[in-house]
């Protein structure tokens, strides 16, 4: 497949390029939707596609319009200010008590460590819609449904199995004599977890930081039943206006997330090969 | 080296290993002493401990955010306690009373519904429980609504007769003196001269045994006005079905009240005497001036199969059945949606997991088998829809696929479609496979690639070498060996595709919708809760079955993220 040989027959050759001609549309289709939806956002008019002095690249066609609405308009800077306060918040959460339950589980003798890593799994498993008509059930009967606090502990609950098993992943490749070491030389179990087992799971921990908090940032179902008007954050104010009134400051928010993903997928990736270099496998 | 006996091994006063290898015949000892086993036992215990420790805050904490409101969701789908909270007696009348299914049931059928009726109406939950029995035959709602307002005169000749007889049956202290035990009434004049809430109405001893019905209508009247209103029954008038109450019991069994010896005797003595005298007004008939609706059968079959405390007429409904008093029956064809919904939901789902294949077993392969600079650089491609905002990707498909939207332009500019007729590509099936296809397409790839890196590419060589063609190598060895992938792939974007909600909500129209979405609607516009309950419960456990399969194929701990 990496080159063709000299050799080949013309049926070959035809297939070598008829098959990455396949590919490149696939990735076409896979990339294209994100892609276009940038230039439509600086369209200087309410339309959804491509003005015809958009396509003569007449720099008048071309606004910053819907980015000065994002950042001018309060239905949608409370929803910022709100997933901005939200997210970090259920992060921190997921992070501090996954990480622990992480290195809980990753003992050598853990009683029904099958059946509580299916329980700490499920949020991942379980069709967010059943996970949201539950959580608004239980969650009205106790006096959280409509309050802030409410919507952290769902949105934590919902990114906590990401962080367990990324910082597991991480876990497993963890020299044991490590900790016996720093023990044998007087350090107790907590030291011992900061100063020496804390640094090499790190990049665990971190990547299993940003899936939690996109998954808090992203997340829309569950917040549209546990939370309300109050709490009302950047991804259901984008479900309103995409279902009502459909207005382009959509796509300029949506361009401002795109960057945030590859934001995010930068760092995950670097973080994915520092671990790999810390485990002394040679990064790809 | 001059003083070794201080240090040296043998010189150490305590027990160390060697004395347990010393104590040849005893079990083997630790250090301090304790067999070796116990004290091997203890440490492993403790090892445990403390690995339950560090577990115990997160499993706490999801157990309570998560795992309590899935078992609420299941507790709802099977609870029916409204029925038999609310309508007490009726349903324990109907049970007793009412045999033949094809009539309407008999007078003490109608006194119970008119006790219970006039406290739910005072307490205003007759139009839950009107809503709640209008899911399973329709009409009860407005029956129970306009029933709501005119239960009230049920039994007001009964009262007018009473009064007219002694002026005293309009007195509440009458009542409190007749019905209120002792202890209630030192208890509720502590309560008021302290300015506190009453207490729970309790009837007087024996009472019962001589006017059952009034006893407990009475109760019901007296524990309504205090929770309710705050008041004091020592100050209201009973409400007119209470009189109804007493004149059956009077009438049904006169002489026994002879046989009274408690307060108000005479009274009640003279009121049994004078009682058959009364006019009669059957109670059905007063139901009947109410509404008409009262003498139908059908609606006291329904109460009477609903009154259980818990009920599947819930998952019955989500299976398009219904429950009638002769048994279990198929919906009336107009209303079976549902099996439609899931197989919808189950067809589409199929669908879009064949396109993932489809799609993403080209790319897999080709990054499976470039050199890894390459690959690395192309799967950025395959990462960053992954990471995109789910939102984001709807939303471009919605721009996409618009009729003025940019697809169906560069359609019409290439003349594939007239400007006219351009295609319906949303708000349709189409629409929701396009867009569900694109976003769950890395969940197909990602699986699929990291299989194909496993499959040695020698095979391939040597199947070629033995004379193979391209095809016979690719098909007979390396395809077989990316069926695990195919498997991997499939389960987990089946399974994300049944449990969509989002996406078809916005792009999939009427025709283009899930089971989820009928979900959404029932918790938050219909507000049949336990009906979205139960199909949510079915739901569930379509996704636990798939998670099971693909936990024995592929194993939970080998989910890999990005």
């Amino acid at each position: 497949m990496s080159a063709l040989p000299p050799y080949a027959s013309t049926g070959q050759r035809a297939w070598y390029y008829g098959f990455r001609v396949l590919c490149g549309l696939i990735f076409f289709f896979l990339i294209a939707p994100i892609i276009v939806i940038i230039p439509l956002s600086f369209n200087a008019q309410d339309f959804f596609t491509f003005t015809p002095g958009m396509l003569a690249l007449d720099p008048d066609a071309y606004s910053t319009r819907h980015y000065q609405d994002f950042l001018t308009n309060p239905d949608w800077q409370q929803p910022l200010w709100n997933s901005v306060r939200i997210a970090p918040v259920a992060t921190i959460l997921s992070v501090a008590l996954g990480t622990l339950a992480a290195v809980g589980l990753s003992q050598s003798h853990v009683p029904f460590r099958g059946a509580i890593m299916a329980i700490l799994i499920s949020p991942m498993i379980v069709p967010l819609i059943i996970s949201a008509a539950g959580m608004y059930f239980f969650y009205s009967r106790v006096g959280l449904q409509g309050t802030y606090w409410g919507v952290v502990m769902a949105h934590a609950a919902l990114g906590i199995p990401f962080v367990i098993i990324t910082v597991t992943a991480t876990l497993v490749g963890f020299d044991r004599s490590l900790t016996r070491a720093s023990a044998s030389l007087g350090a107790d179990p907590v030291t011992t977890f900061f100063r020496v087992q804390m640094p090499l799971i790190l990049p665990g921990v971190i990547s299993g930081a940003l899936f939690a908090f996109i998954t808090s940032f992203d997340e829309v179902v569950v917040v549209l039943f546990v939370g309300s008007a109050g709490q009302k954050t950047l991804p259901w104010q984008m479900f309103i206006g995409l279902r009502e009134q459909i207005s382009p400051t959509i796509l300029a928010v949506a361009t401002i997330l795109v960057a945030i993903s590859i934001a995010l997928l930068t760092v995950v990736e670097l973080l994915r090969r520092r671990s790999e270099r810390l485990r002394g496998m040679s990064p790809g | 080296m001059s003083d070794t006996s201080a240090t040296g091994p043998d010189a150490v006063s305590g027990p160390t290993p060697d004395t347990a290898l010393r104590a040849a015949d005893g079990p083997m000892l630790a250090a301090d002493g304790t067999p070796l086993k116990r004290s091997l036992n203890r440490a492993l215990r403790a090892q445990k401990m403390r690995a339950l420790l560090l577990i115990a805050p997160l499993l706490i904490f999801i157990l309570v955010t998560f795992v309590a409101p899935i078992a609420d969701m299941l507790f709802r789908s099977v609870e029916n306690q409204i029925v038999s909270e609310t309508l007490p007696r009726t349903v324990v009348a109907l049970e007793e009373e009412w045999d033949d299914h094809t009539v309407p049931p008999n007078e003490t059928v109608y006194a119970a519904m008119a006790y219970d009726l006039v406290e739910a109406a005072e307490r205003r939950q007759h139009t839950r429980l009107g809503s709640r029995l209008n899911y399973e035959t329709t009409g009860i709602s407005s029956l129970f609504r306009r029933s709501g307002r005119g239960i009230d005169d049920v039994g007001e000749s009964y009262a007018e007769s009473f009064i007219a007889l002694d002026p005293a049956w309009e007195e509440p202290a009458t009542w409190t003196a007749l019905m209120a035990s002792e202890t209630w009434r030192e208890e509720a004049a502590v309560a008021e001269a302290n300015g506190d809430d009453l207490p729970r109405f309790e009837t007087a001893e024996g009472i019962e045994a001589f006017l059952p019905e009034t006893a407990s209508a009475y109760a019901g009247f007296a524990n309504t006005i205090i929770e309710e209103d705050g008041d004091s029954p020592e100050a209201e008038e009973p409400w007119n079905p209470v009189y109804l109450a007493l004149y059956r019991d009077l009438t049904a069994n006169p002489e026994r009240i002879d046989e009274y010896r408690g307060p108000e005797s005479d009274l009640l003595r003279a009121a049994a005497e004078a009682a058959q005298g009364f006019e009669s007004v059957p109670v059905i008939d007063q139901f009947e001036e109410i509404d008409d609706g009262w003498l139908d059968p059908e609606v006291w079959g329904t109460i009477a199969a609903f009154s259980g405390r818990y009920t599947a007429g819930y998952y019955l409904a989500a299976a398009d059945l219904q429950l009638t008093p002769e048994g279990v029956e198929r919906q009336p064809p107009d209303q079976r949606i549902y099996l439609l919904l899931f197989k919808r939901t189950l067809i589409m789902s199929l669908t879009i997991t064949g396109m993932c294949i489809l799609l993403g077993y080209p790319v897999a392969f080709l990054l499976a088998n470039l050199p890894l600079r390459t690959s690395n650089l192309l799967m950025i491609l395959v990462l960053l829809p992954f990471w995109t905002s789910l939102l984001v990707r709807t939303s471009a498909w919605k721009v996409l696929l618009q009729q003025e939207g940019v697809i169906n332009d560069i359609l019409v500019w290439i003349g594939v479609v007239a400007d006219g007729d351009r295609l319906q590509l949303i708000n349709n099936q189409l629409g929701t496979i396009i867009a569900m296809t694109h976003i769950l397409l890395p969940f197909m790839i990602l699986p699929l690639y990291s299989v194909m890196k496993t499959v040695p590419p020698s095979y391939v060589r040597a199947a070629r070498s033995l004379g193979a063609t391209d095809w016979t190598a690719f098909w007979r060895v390396y395809f077989p060996q990316s069926v695990p992938g195919i498997g991997a792939g499939s389960i987990l974007v089946f399974i994300l595709a049944i449990g969509y909600y989002i996406t078809p909500e916005l792009v999939g129209g009427r025709t283009g919708t899930f089971i989820s979405n009928r979900i959404a609607y029932h918790i938050s516009d219909s507000l049949n809760w336990g009906l979205g309950a139960a199909l949510g419960a079915i739901l569930l456990g379509a996704v636990l079955v798939l998670y099971w399969t693909y936990d024995r194929i592929v194993g939970i701990d080998n989910v890999k993220l990005g």
